[in-house]
């Protein structure tokens, strides 16, 4: 009789909401594993913006239902969970995944069954060039070839003349020696050394050697998480005195605390909601930047933000436009088509102000960033109370 | 090269070489004692000084942890009362390890309370010590006289188990532990970390104290008899199962030691041992996995190798590493009888 009534009150339910049914949005993220302290800050993103737009009447007065699910930073599984939501979940479109590797992987299912999908991850190669396959992929966190225009205008500022990169001996490493070498040599400044090392590595005496024999103006150290510390300190222990610059990967409070006073100093390119409180007034997505690190905040806490749940933020902030102009040219009942439309529709993005930048794409860019504005340097203080901080050091307007 | 490079890739050398002697010693010593290549020893050197990060007050870690207990506390634990129930028809040895257990829990505990830091340091070693021991116990003591090749297979086995572990344990990142001993002392040109004299002196020390042990205790002797001959040992009453457990645990003792005093200088993570235990194994390899001072010129050899390859073609350093393990061992192969089928 029980079991009776509640079946009766789901039926009854479900009949009240079927003109209401939820606009489903599949999402991989890596929530475990390596790169975990990037995916769980997108996963916190996702699920507070599911609850605020429910909240706020859903999309075009329908709820919005993220499917999470997470790869646990490994490619197999990030196709396995796209291929899922594609089939069993029926989703509208895809965003993910944390890592650039899987974000490739994730492109063959993509492509095949024709849902757009917004990738969170940093490599050009995700993108570009826009493909019978890529055609359906898009994606938010700015390019390695974006963030080397700040870095080498900042060489530039400081009168740097010679520099030497080391970087990790994998995707990452290996897209910033191409993008920050090629940019340097264009801006008449000369490579000396090209290093590489391992994540794992408990030495890098002598990659550090060899660079302090060619004496460079500057290092940059291409690598992310906390293990680019240990070519720095072991540059300072070896008495380097120039400029150090490090890259976006390193834009998160564990490099701060594992690095210490020898990080100091360090000069990196990072999105602008790094600094979100230090930009001019005037600074176009300073205001979203603002509100999304105070509202994440008063979540999850006092400096639990990271520049990398912005890229999920704007992940939604170019989808949710594209949803509503999609709903009013095509039903989501006729899934394959509404989905080509969703596609056209992400394409024509215009002005989208976002954490990160101000985004449009085209046919021919499924970026659309600027570095203009996606963009700033930072330098790494130590601030009146002895704590590290990120300062804004200039932006490029 | 000039002078100054050549003498500071030797000091880089030196410090990697000792760690990998540190590690082939261990090796070295299960192997020769149990026929078991333990690749799990360099997640064994991480867990130590990850696990003394948990007990660090606050502002010396950086972390709030709020007195949270470091899961190597619980797989101590877990590990040795699962030995008591493999173990219960001897109620003395069952009764004593459920104390052991507790005893793990009740300083990792006291540990994540807030202790001194030197405290904290024993108690770090202390915590992740019995996971060595028991690990024979209950993954390779059940195999009794099963092949080389099937201890390896569990050997490897267990080595992705506990790095997922330790990834779940301590998450992905690194983290920086305070120098027993900061800064730097010159010795010529090259200004050594205070800290790396520490790992000497270990180093050293740990040496010494093998040779005494092998050849002046009676349980040294023992162990020996039974890498010589396993089978005449056992017909002279040395149980095999009780050498097994003292060499894993010195084995555990030695790594974790040097895991404590290597980690101011690496900022120390989950997937850091790894590496560093197949180095050792490589070095052990150059010694046939049977000859002491021979695996410690091998590291050496390795740590050199290194140094020098990460200066000429950074990008190859461990292929080259690696790669130099070939000839070594085909020229070995050529020389020595199989090891382990002389039961």
């Amino acid at each position: 009789m029980k079991r009776a009534l509640i079946g009766l009150l789901a039926l009854g339910l479900g009949l009240g909401l079927a003109q209401q049914a939820p606009l489903k949005i599949g999402v991989v993220v890596s929530a475990t594993g390596p790169a975990a302290s990037l995916g769980i800050p997108e996963r916190n993103t996702l699920v507070l913006l599911e609850e605020q737009v429910n909240r706020r009447g859903g999309v075009a007065g329908r709820p919005v239902q993220f499917i999470v699910i997470d790869d646990a930073s490994d490619t197999t599984q990030a196709v396995r969970a796209t291929r899922r939501l594609i089939q069993e979940d029926q989703v509208l479109a895809i965003i993910g995944t944390t890592t650039t590797p899987a974000s490739l992987g994730m492109i063959d299912p993509v492509a095949e069954a024709g849902v757009p999908k917004i990738s969170m991850a940093a490599n050009l190669e995700i993108v570009f060039p826009v493909d019978e396959k890529r055609r359906w992929v898009f994606k938010t966190p700015q390019t390695e070839q974006q963030m080397s225009i700040p870095i080498v205008r900042d060489m530039q500022a400081s009168n740097v003349r010679t520099v030497a990169y080391i970087g990790f001996n994998d995707a990452y490493g290996e897209g910033w020696a191409r993008a920050f070498e090629a940019a340097a040599r264009e801006a008449g400044i000369q490579v000396v050394a090209s290093e590489r090392f391992a994540r794992t590595d408990t030495s890098v005496a002598g990659q550090v050697l060899r660079i302090l024999a060619r004496n460079p103006d500057a290092v940059l150290i291409g690598g992310s998480g906390t293990a680019p510390v240990l070519p720095q300190r072991t540059l300072r222990e070896r008495g380097y005195r120039g400029l150090i610059y490090q890259t976006h990967g390193v834009a998160n409070p564990d490099f701060l605390r594992v690095g210490g006073e020898v990080v100091v100093g360090t000069r990196l390119p990072a999105g602008p909601v790094l600094v979100f409180d230090q930009l001019p007034p005037d600074f176009p997505n300073r205001q979203v930047a603002t509100s999304y690190v105070q509202q994440y905040e008063s979540r999850f806490g006092i400096g639990s933000y990271s520049t990398f749940g912005g890229h999920a933020f704007d992940a939604w902030a170019i989808l949710r436009p594209a949803l509503e102009r999609a709903l009013r040219r095509e039903q989501t009942t006729n899934l394959a088509a509404f989905r080509r439309v969703l596609r056209d529709e992400l394409e024509a993005t215009r002005n989208v102000v976002g954490t990160h930048g101000i985004f449009n794409m085209s046919p021919t860019d499924h970026l659309g960033l600027r570095f203009n504005e996606a963009a700033v340097m930072v330098e790494i203080v130590r601030d009146a109370n002895g704590k590290l901080d990120w300062k804004l050091l200039r932006t490029f307007r | 090269m000039d002078w100054t490079i050549v003498s500071f890739l030797t000091a880089d050398a030196l410090q990697n070489g000792t760690i990998y002697a540190l590690l082939a010693l261990s090796l070295v010593l299960v192997f020769a004692v149990t026929r078991v290549i333990l690749v799990p020893l360099g997640e064994f050197l991480v867990f130590a000084p990850l696990t003394y990060v948990w007990f660090l007050p606050a502002e010396v870690s950086g972390l709030n942890l709020q007195g949270q207990m470091p899961g190597t506390a619980w797989l101590a634990a877990a590990m040795l009362v699962w030995w008591a129930i493999l173990d219960r028809s001897n109620r003395r040895r069952a009764g004593l390890l459920l104390l052991a257990a507790l005893g793990v829990l009740g300083i990792a505990w006291w540990g994540a309370q807030g202790v001194p830091m030197w405290l904290g340091w024993i108690f770090a070693i202390l915590v992740v010590l019995p996971i060595g021991p028991a690990s024979y116990r209950l993954f390779f003591e059940p195999a009794k006289n099963a092949s080389v090749l099937t201890y390896l297979i569990i050997a490897v086995g267990l080595h992705f188990a506990f790095m997922g572990l330790g990834l779940v344990f301590f998450g992905p990142e690194q983290f920086r532990l305070p120098a027993i001993w900061p800064g730097q002392t010159p010795i010529g040109l090259v200004p050594v970390n205070n800290q790396a004299f520490l790992v000497y002196g270990f180093a050293l020390l740990a040496m010494l104290g093998l040779y005494l042990f092998f050849t002046r205790s009676i349980f040294g002797k023992a162990l020996r008899a039974c890498a010589v001959n396993r089978y005449g040992a056992r017909l002279l009453g040395i149980s095999p199962s009780q050498a097994g457990y003292v060499s894993f645990g010195i084995a555990t003792l030695i790594v974790c030691v040097s895991g404590m005093l290597l980690s101011p200088l690496i900022s120390p993570a989950y997937f850091q041992g790894f590496l560093l235990g197949l180095k050792g194994f490589v070095a052990g390899i150059l010694g046939g996995l049977i000859s002491y001072p021979l695996a410690v010129v091998g590291a050496l050899l390795v740590g050199a190798m290194e140094s020098w390859a990460s200066f000429q073609a950074s990008a190859y350093k461990d292929a080259i590493v690696f790669a130099l393990l070939l000839p070594i061992l085909f020229w070995r192969s050529l020389r020595s009888h199989e090891i382990g089928e002389e039961e």
